[in-house]
């Protein structure tokens, strides 16, 4: 170890796999439906996507996670995005490149992508 | 990338409760369901909620399992990993609530407690150096290293106001100052991790939770004073500890945050780790460094003390484990910060140990000046099975007990002297109704016996003459005479024991005569045990009334002292009988009682 620059880029390299362990309040959630019906219809490497994505990005204030089934199971995979003190925003149709536009326009710059919304879906 | 960690607990409590099962059933499930490369299974130090071992913890949820079992791994994984569902019946019953599962922090054992020696304890995996770094770890030493002068680092800690978390309660700052205040060509940083007292475990569990922070303190403590070279004197007989800090020590070798030029300074330092053999008396600053030298463990005269003249005749510093675990976070965070937390004279937080009878058996963090009730009736969940708070023993074998008439002193170094015990290293064990305190200074005081490293005569012949009239206070041979003499010795060997051992051996017996002097009595005039746990003075009878003749306590004494037959009252042989109460067990008409 020869300075506090090499100890801090071994910390920042670390702390996106170690943001999972984070406990604080004012997180964004991300949902993934995980139930037989969001499984089925291409869940799992949407989910994969996410995290790996928000982890890439070190967006250590966003957490990615699993539910069950909505009901809404012709939807799927349906992924929730969850910020504090907003309205929540449900996507329908998930795939894994849909969900890298989602983390770039939404969580990143804080514009909901409204054509893969489930309002606008359904018109 | 993974997108779930889940912690497992591998402290020796839930070790000793299954772990090692828990991992190999995890990774074989993971692996079937194909989540291996999703999931990462992280083995952690300690939670502290022992009595609840094996706990698992799922991120990003913070899902607290508890008491988990092999048997229940195969659910997990594929509700809760696969399917994103909990599994609620695992789950911490502390953390369900009306509006569903709340965070562990949210929890009474949680709740009240503050965590700096133990911060990372339970979150990172103190096999992975990485893990530590990430949350800030030697980030203090390589600012120390690079923006403050020793004499600033030394000036940090005295302002802390941190004082040894041992048992003595001496200001660390100070003991730094006057070590580098020597001048030597070398000097030495040591720590001690022989935890000696009965049913204190803190240290065991930072150095097995978190060993890093161990190794960067004293890094930092070796360049305050001078020094190049470290000892961690750990006992024997924590061999997960022991394997934890040799991983670090090698990881830190490898970083370069241990051997020479640290942070590319001219400031070299490295640590070796010597074996305990697990004598209580090498917890004594002057009988560890004799240890360390290689010689048998017996305590000398101070002065000269350890920091003019300690290991190998050179200025050396000894501090705690949990002395060191605080030391990074003075430093990041400043000393204002530290010294906000606490009372006057005690700052910052202390971990104790809670054991007995006390529903949640575990570790727990808590400020300075937090009340004994608090410590028992909300973090530790108070009492099992409703009995009522009797005394609390701190300190161990060199501490007092409290009694209920002091439940609200707030715990701090000073309070505790002033009411006959001490914070010793903090042990906390609790006793309801059912322990006889005279019982508890017998203990206590075998355990002396047995330690006393027979160097001074107070201490080795003193403390024998001590055990024997408390057994023959138990045996209700006593008179009030023995009362008196008890207390003058006490008062004689805490005066001429050459070492701490033996000036605090007394302790458990004169706050028990304080406090419970009508429990002696009790034993010595009456020859009763008010608590009935001093056999020799009980005696076990059957009512005439209720006993049904059944022949149930007849078959089942060891010692053949029960004489009846079928349909008739049987009688105990009192000149027989061995008081092992498997017949008052047995009996199913409750006619055995003791008397």
């Amino acid at each position: 170890m020869k300075s506090l620059e090499e100890l801090r880029a071994i910390r920042e390299s670390m702390q996106a796999q170690m943001g999972l362990r984070n406990e604080e309040g004012n997180q964004t959630r991300i949902v993934v439906g995980m139930a037989t019906c969001g499984i089925a219809s291409g869940a799992r490497p949407v989910l994969t996507a996410l995290s790996d994505i928000v982890q890439e990005k070190g967006l250590t204030n966003v957490m990615v996670t699993q539910t069950g089934c909505i009901g809404l199971c012709q939807y799927e995979p349906i992924v929730e995005v969850v910020e504090p003190g907003k309205d929540k925003v449900t996507y329908i149709k998930m795939t894994p490149e849909k969900a890298l536009e989602v983390i770039d326009q939404h969580i990143v710059r804080g514009q909901v992508v409204s054509k893969y919304t489930i309002s606008e879906m359904m018109e | 990338m993974y997108r779930s960690h889940v912690l497992v607990c591998g402290g020796t409590g839930c070790h000793s409760s299954g772990t090692q099962k828990i991992l190999d059933c995890l990774n074989e499930e993971v692996k079937k369901a194909g989540l291996d490369k999703e999931v990462a299974i992280v083995q952690t130090g300690c939670h502290g909620l022992c009595a609840l071992g094996p706990i698992v913890v799922v991120y990003p949820e913070a899902t607290f399992y508890s008491m988990v079992k092999a048997e229940d791994v195969e659910e997990i994984v594929n509700e809760h990993l696969l399917k994103g569902r909990i599994v609620t019946r695992l789950v911490y019953n502390e953390t369900k609530t009306e509006e569903g599962i709340t965070s562990i922090n949210e929890t009474d054992f949680y709740k009240k407690q503050h965590r700096i020696a133990l911060r990372n304890c339970g979150i990172i995996n103190p096999e992975c150096i990485d893990e530590y770094i990430a949350t800030n770890g030697y980030e203090a030493l390589g600012k120390a290293l690079t923006q403050y002068t020793p004499d600033e680092v030394i000036q940090t800690i005295l302002d802390s106001g941190l004082r040894g978390r041992g048992g003595g309660g001496f200001p660390t700052g100070l003991k730094w100052k006057l070590a580098r205040a020597n001048d030597s060509d070398q000097k030495y940083v040591c720590c001690n991790a022989d935890e000696g007292d009965p049913g204190a475990f803190m240290d065991r569990s930072v150095l097995e939770g978190d060993p890093h922070v161990v190794l960067e303190a004293m890094a930092i403590a070796g360049y305050a004073i001078g020094a190049t070279m470290g000892y961690i004197y750990v006992r024997a007989e924590y061999p997960i500890a022991v394997d934890r800090l040799n991983i670090a020590i090698a990881q830190a070798r490898e970083y370069g945050l241990l051997g020479n030029n640290i942070f590319g300074t001219d400031f070299c330092f490295d640590i070796e780790l010597r074996l305990g053999a697990g004598a209580f008396v090498c917890g004594e600053e002057t009988a560890l460094i004799t240890s360390i030298e290689g010689n048998r463990g017996e305590p000398r005269p101070r002065p000269p003390f350890p920091a003019q003249k300690g290991l190998f005749q050179q200025p050396t510093i000894l501090n705690n484990v949990e002395t060191y675990a605080n030391i990074p976070q003075i430093l990041l965070n400043g000393p204002e910060w530290f010294s906000s937390m606490g009372t006057e004279k005690s700052k910052g937080t202390k971990v104790f140990a809670l054991g007995g009878k006390i529903n949640n058996t575990g570790l727990v963090e808590i400020p300075m000046g937090t009340t004994l009730r608090e410590v028992v009736e909300d973090i530790g969940g108070g009492i099992p099975g409703g009995k009522k708070f009797k005394a609390a023993q701190t300190g161990g074998p060199s501490g007092g007990c409290i009694p209920t008439s002091h439940y609200d002193i707030p715990i701090d170094y000073d309070n505790l002297l002033s009411i006959g015990s001490m914070m010793g290293s903090g042990g906390l064990i609790v006793m309801d109704e059912d322990n006889c305190m005279v019982d508890i200074a017998k203990f206590f005081l075998e355990f002396t016996v047995d330690e006393s490293c027979g160097k001074c005569t107070p201490c080795r012949i003193g403390t024998k003459r001590l055990f024997e009239m408390l057994e023959k206070i138990t045996e209700g041979k006593g008179t009030l005479e023995d009362l008196d003499k008890l207390e003058d010795l006490c008062h004689y060997i805490k005066e001429n024991s050459l070492c701490g051992l033996g000036q605090s051996a007394p302790n458990p017996v004169l706050s028990t005569l304080q406090y419970f002097k009508d429990e002696y009595i009790a034993h010595v005039v009456d020859k009763k045990c008010p608590s009935g746990v001093c056999k020799a003075l009980l005696s076990y009878v059957i009512e005439p009334d209720l006993c049904k003749g059944c022949t149930l306590c007849l078959r089942s004494c060891p010692n053949d002292a029960i004489t009846g037959k079928v349909k008739e009252v049987h009688i105990i042989d009192q000149d027989k009988c061995i008081k092992c109460g498997v017949c008052k067990e047995k009996c199913r008409f409750g006619a055995i009682s003791i008397r």
